[in-house]
């Protein structure tokens, strides 16, 4: 199968700070892959490096196709207030003729279950629909790759497995590649084809891990499988998740440092 | 209808103290306002060529000008809100040119432009295009970054970034500095006629009180106030269909 995404030797700085340096891999077409860390690791950054938002220090970045779509973990601030849902997902279809534009948008609108809110205001929709009404932009768009930063952090859990299952349907059914960066392992092994572990400042790869798990997937019996629990640890304790010591350590430090500070001023 | 009535008593309350006062003193330079009414229904409505002669110049004048500065204000103001670099070139000026009153600035048009509508129209624009500029400049920079963002991943054209995103994100405080630069036109449109002309609004109140006719000053005022009125609810109602897309209820950031 042919790569979607080569990344090589990609690096960035933001000023003196290296938040991620030097990582390597690859994206095959068709294939859902999650890039996991732990929290500020760099892993937006590597989106945005990825998306063209930010030019990387160093490193290249090939994409297969012409364009890509991000779908943000702030749907309502992603979303345009003054277009209807139907207007939003058309947003960035303005150089096809209307009538596609047209019939893209009711598609995609249906892929996501949402046909029936097209006239609808995003703002008058719940959580989980408005980032549904995000993915059927980015859908509608027909990227070369999706993107996807924590999509579905700022949602509740319920809504969080629905949009899981929606995401593994519509790639499924429309053979989309996809690139989803989260800080959930859990949600890492249930999305994913294959899991890249990011730790370290600044980030690294520490591992590139394929998911034993059949194509399909069940909320409640996949994440249940032996081979799920196990790549779940697995991952857990590549981001030393459950190993106290060190940042007992770093807490004692910090802790001594403000108290001098207070006592000094 | 309770609401209507709650708005108005004070007005009208005042009106009949006026014109009990009025009737009371009984003194040339503040009639009741029952004399007023009538001079200005005299005068303004009964006389066509008052109308055709003062009130459409003074009119004319007054849109024309706002429109003018209006369309100004938006395109500068959108352009230097995007661009850091425009602003920090640009800004100290605008600070500089927004301070000086509009008023100083009539003896300068009287020698560039003659008196005349050039002249009335600069003093106008020059006075009214700052609240536009400013508040289309701060709507401009408060386009949020995620928006940004979305719009550069989709690499939408130009022309759709200025008028898709950035002119509706702005839209609101656009409205709000429109709203302070047609007050003002009005103001500025009076001042503008006190001087080197003998037709519009600002004209006649001088005539009349050069004139001892104090009736007809104060019907002069009153018109202005009626037209002040008119213009502002006429925008609110523009306003509030070109803002019918925000949301109305408060919890619209966290659903
Ligand atoms: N614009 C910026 N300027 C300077 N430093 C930045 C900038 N953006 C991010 N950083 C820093 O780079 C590091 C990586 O940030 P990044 O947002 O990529 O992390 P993240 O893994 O996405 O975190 P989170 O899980 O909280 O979203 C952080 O230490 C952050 O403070
Ligand atoms: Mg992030």
């Amino acid at each position: 199968m042919s790569n979607m995404l080569e990344v090589a030797d990609l690096g960035h700085t933001y000023g003196d700070h290296e938040a991620i340096g030097g990582l390597t891999f690859t994206v095959r077409a068709g294939e859902l892959v999650c890039v996991v860390g732990p929290s500020g690791c760099g892993k937006s950054t590597l989106l945005r490096t990825i998306s063209g938002l930010v030019a990387p220090s160093r490193g290249d970045v090939s994409l297969n196709g012409s364009h890509l779509a991000v779908v943000f973990q702030d749907y309502s601030r992603s979303l345009f207030p003054w277009l209807s849902v139907q207007g939003n997902v058309e947003f960035p279809l303005r150089s096809l003729p209307r009538a596609e534009r047209r019939a893209r948008a009711a598609e995609a609108l249906e892929w996501v279950g949402l046909s029936g809110a097209a006239r609808k205001r995003p703002w008058q929709l719940s959580g989980g629909m408005q980032q549904r009404v995000a993915i059927a932009r980015a859908l509608a768009y027909r990227p070369a790759l999706l993107l996807m930063d924590e999509p579905f952090a700022s949602v509740d859990a319920q809504t969080r497995f629905e949009l899981e299952d929606l995401l593994l349907r519509v790639r499924r059914e429309h053979d989309t590649t996809v690139l989803v960066v989260t800080h959930d392992i859990d949600e890492s092994v249930y999305l994913g084809d294959r899991i890249l572990v990011l730790s370290g400042s600044p980030a690294r790869l520490v591992a590139d891990l394929e998911v034993p798990l059949p194509a399909e997937r069940d909320q409640v019996t996949t994440r249940t499988d032996e081979g799920f629990v196990a790549l779940r640890s697995k991952v857990a304790r590549l981001l030393n998740v459950g190993k106290p010591a060190l940042d007992v350590e770093k807490w004692a430090a910090a802790e001594r440092e403000s108290l001098s500070e207070t006592v000094s001023s | 209808m309770t609401k209507f009535l709650q708005r108005w008593t004070v007005f009208a309350g005042l009106v009949v103290i006026w014109q009990l006062l009025g009737w009371l003193a009984d003194d040339p330079f503040f009639p009741p306002p029952s004399k007023i009414l009538s001079a200005a229904w005299e005068w303004w409505v009964l006389e066509p060529a008052n109308f055709t002669e003062h009130i459409v110049p003074s009119v004319a004048r007054l849109l024309s000008g706002w429109l003018i500065a209006s369309l100004i204000g938006v395109s500068l103001g959108l352009l230097l809100g995007r661009s850091d670099r425009a602003m920090e070139y640009a800004g100290p000026l605008l600070v500089f040119l927004r301070s000086i009153p509009p008023p100083a600035l009539v003896p300068v048009f009287l020698l560039l432009f003659k008196a005349g509508t050039s002249m009335q129209l600069a003093t106008i624009v020059f006075g009214v295009v700052w609240p536009v500029l400013l508040n289309s400049v701060d709507g401009a920079r408060s386009v949020d970054v995620t928006k940004v963002d979305t719009s550069a991943v989709f690499r939408i054209p130009r022309w759709q970034w200025v008028l898709g995103v950035v002119l509706p994100a702005a839209s609101p405080k656009i409205f709000a500095g429109l709203r302070v630069s047609l007050s003002l036109s009005l103001v500025l449109m009076v001042i503008s006629e006190l001087v080197g002309t003998d037709n519009g609004i600002g004209s006649q109140l001088m005539q009349a009180q050069r004139e001892f006719d104090y009736t007809r000053m104060w019907a002069g005022i009153v018109l202005l106030g009626v037209l002040g009125y008119g213009l502002n609810t006429a925008l609110l109602a523009v306003e509030r269909r070109a803002l019918a897309w925000q949301p109305r209820s408060r919890d619209e950031q966290h659903a």
